[in-house]
């Protein structure tokens, strides 16, 4: 029996629990067969790409010159390429490289996009500059950008933080920052119509500060598109890393990512096509499955469609 | 007499209107013009207009939910019309509201136990078992059940949902409420429980209501004292019993005679003042009486000059150059 705290002498029925958000969205999630289904297929791969060089514990990048071009066996469960290089090692080794440059370069998108259609909807003062700013962005044609930026910075990134990290820095920053546009409008529009509805002017007239009004009242109400960006975005990412490494200005040739390695297996694809099919496989399984959490996570979001 | 507990002096409330890619200022739309009239502590104020007369605009700008373009908004004797920032938050308290539509007036995304500690929480008043406590006796004080404080905006009706914005508005223990039109979206049923709840808490906690609503006969119900605004101006402002009794201007007359009389026979023979064309733009009001373009009784002189804000014998005041 809870003790009634400020001296009313009514005895209070013990409360339920109190439901938390999280458990909620958390009940709700499980409900979406998809989702559930995504997040073991994601899981899978997240597992088998951080753990499974410590298994498979063959050197991606050694060259085994007596085994070119072999089908898939125990040794080379998935074959090897034209200079003995064992796909499997290729693949798991890509996969690291590739999530991340997913992963960062959304959270930069999301993040960036996220800031500043919430403060130019919001801010009557901002929005001008703000989308003035967005349209510019928009009018940049992205990949000859990406050349550009690649061609100024990339020397000078490569000895401050090594070829690797450099590269993998000016990657996502550069994705980031020519796709963050999209996120920006949406979010700016629907921030516009959520900030003109009653319950927005009722924070107001309680005196609740506008950095609260943004976090508790606008930013959950616009969630959906964001997660619906977001998950956009990672695939976006990915393919545009692949574009990259297609030019040749994304990572070094002997450093494998899944778009790099569906570059160079293409013009193999008679002799062995599984160079092609296993990276461009785990490109789609990735993007489904991260789709389907995206979906899930949305429905879970809304309390009027939770519980349905 | 006891002191008003809100005052309103000359309370002017423009909305500039920009137009061209440079956002030039060509006009204003003077949503609320010129308005004095004080609230006293306790009782219930009704203010009553049509559509579009600023009835909803004076409740904000008094609560200073906008920034007042001219006059004096004095509560408690302390003027409020120039507070910024933290002056203003620490005010705010003292003064809630509670909203037309209650589909919107509530976050979807919130529990309603969070909705109503949000003031609480906001204001940081209490410890968070003593805010639940809060919440719980808030619940019950507007007749829901304390367990729903789990539940979700969606799950409720329009009443309920009405009820819990009523909750909210209670949380800071305010001396005066702006009811703007808060039974318009709810059923004849419905209306009747909310403003029964409304009056039993003013009873209970001694709150003072500005109730905005276009429905006469709730606001004969409900009020103390009656104004009637038209085009942002208040035309008439007397006790319920006056108004209703023998309304002095003729907008009054006419909004009067359009309330149905439940005698079908009574409704068949009586007289209905009819008013012709529409309301006039707030954004070009018409010169001298701004009535006087739809009064049955105009005369070449409310053209020429605004009529006084003047108060009659029996204690009620009149703009109207011929109200006797």
């Amino acid at each position: 029996m809870t003790e009634a705290v400020n001296g009313s002498s009514t005895a209070r029925p013990t409360r339920e629990k109190q439901r938390s958000l999280w458990g909620d969205v958390w009940i709700q999630f499980r409900a979406h067969r998809g989702a559930m289904v995504g997040v073991v297929v994601f899981t899978v791969i997240v597992l088998a790409v951080v753990f499974g060089p410590m298994i498979h514990t063959v050197d991606p990048t050694y060259a085994d010159y007596r085994a070119r071009n072999v089908s898939p066996s125990l040794d080379h469960p998935f074959g090897t390429d034209n200079l003995g290089r064992d796909m499997f090692a290729q693949v798991l080794a890509g996969g690291r490289v590739t999530l991340a440059v997913g992963f960062t370069a959304m959270a930069i998108t999301i993040t960036l996009g996220t800031l500043i259609g919430m403060l130019a909807g919001y801010f009557r003062r901002l929005d001008g500059v703000l989308m003035r700013m967005t349209d510019m962005f928009l009018a940049l044609p992205q990949i000859p950008l990406l050349l550009v930026i690649m061609l100024v910075f990339r020397d000078s990134l490569r000895s401050l933080f090594g070829p690797e990290a450099g590269i993998f820095l000016l990657i996502v920053f550069v994705i980031g920052i020519t796709t963050w546009m999209q996120t920006a409008r949406i979010v700016r529009g629907e921030v516009l119509a959520i900030k003109e509805r009653e319950f927005v002017l009722a924070a107001k007239s309680i005196g609740t500060r506008e950095h609260r009004i943004l976090l508790r009242h606008i930013l959950p109400n616009v969630l959906s598109p964001i997660m619906v960006s977001a998950t956009i975005g990672i695939a976006n990412a990915i393919i545009t890393e692949s574009a990259l490494s297609f030019l040749g200005l994304g990572f070094p040739p002997d450093f494998p990512t899944w778009g790099r390695l569906v570059v160079d297996g293409k013009d193999f694809m008679d002799l062995t096509p599984a160079r092609v099919i296993w990276p461009g496989l785990a490109i789609s399984l990735t993007v489904l499955s991260v789709n389907f959490i995206g979906d899930g996570l949305r429905d879970a979001l809304d309390p009027r469609i939770r519980g349905r | 007499m006891t002191a008003p507990l809100v005052s309103v002096d000359d309370l002017c409330m423009f909305f500039p209107v920009y137009r061209g890619v440079i956002r030039r200022k060509v006009g204003e739309v003077r949503a609320v013009d010129g308005l004095s009239f004080d609230i006293r502590r306790g009782e219930t104020l009704g203010l009553v207009g049509e559509s579009g007369c600023g009835k909803s605009t004076t409740g904000r700008v008094i609560l200073r939910l906008y920034d007042p373009t001219r006059g004096s908004i004095r509560f408690e004797g302390a003027e409020i019309a120039g507070l910024k920032g933290g002056a203003l938050r620490r005010m705010r308290p003292r003064m809630q509201m509670i909203f037309q539509d209650p589909q919107a007036c509530l976050n979807p995304r919130m529990t309603i136990g969070s909705i109503i500690a949000e003031p609480i929480r906001e204001h940081g008043l209490l410890s968070r078992a003593e805010r639940e406590d809060r919440v719980q006796d808030l619940l019950d004080a507007v007749g829901l059940n304390p367990k729903f404080a789990n539940r979700y905006p969606h799950e409720f009706s329009g009443g309920q949902r009405q009820r819990i914005g009523i909750a909210r508005a209670l949380a800071l223990d305010p001396d005066f409420i702006v009811c703007d039109e808060p039974i318009a979206a709810l059923d004849v049923s419905i209306q009747a429980q909310v403003v029964n709840l409304l009056e039993d808490l003013q009873e209970k906690l001694g709150l003072t209501y500005l109730f905005i609503s276009h429905d006469l006969s709730m606001v004969r119900h409900i009020a103390d004292r009656v104004a009637v605004m038209y085009l942002g101006r208040i035309v008439e402002l007397a006790d319920r019993d006056q108004l209703y009794g023998s309304p002095k201007h003729p907008y009054t007359q006419a909004l009067l005679s359009a309330v149905p009389i439940p005698d079908p026979k009574v409704e068949a023979t009586r007289e209905h003042i009819i008013l012709k064309g529409d309301v006039p733009s707030p954004a070009n009001p018409p010169s001298g009486c701004r009535f006087r373009t739809r009064c049955p009784v105009a005369q070449p002189l409310c053209d020429e000059a605004e009529p006084e804000w003047r108060r009659l014998a029996d204690g009620r005041r009149v703009a109207c150059h011929f109200a006797e």
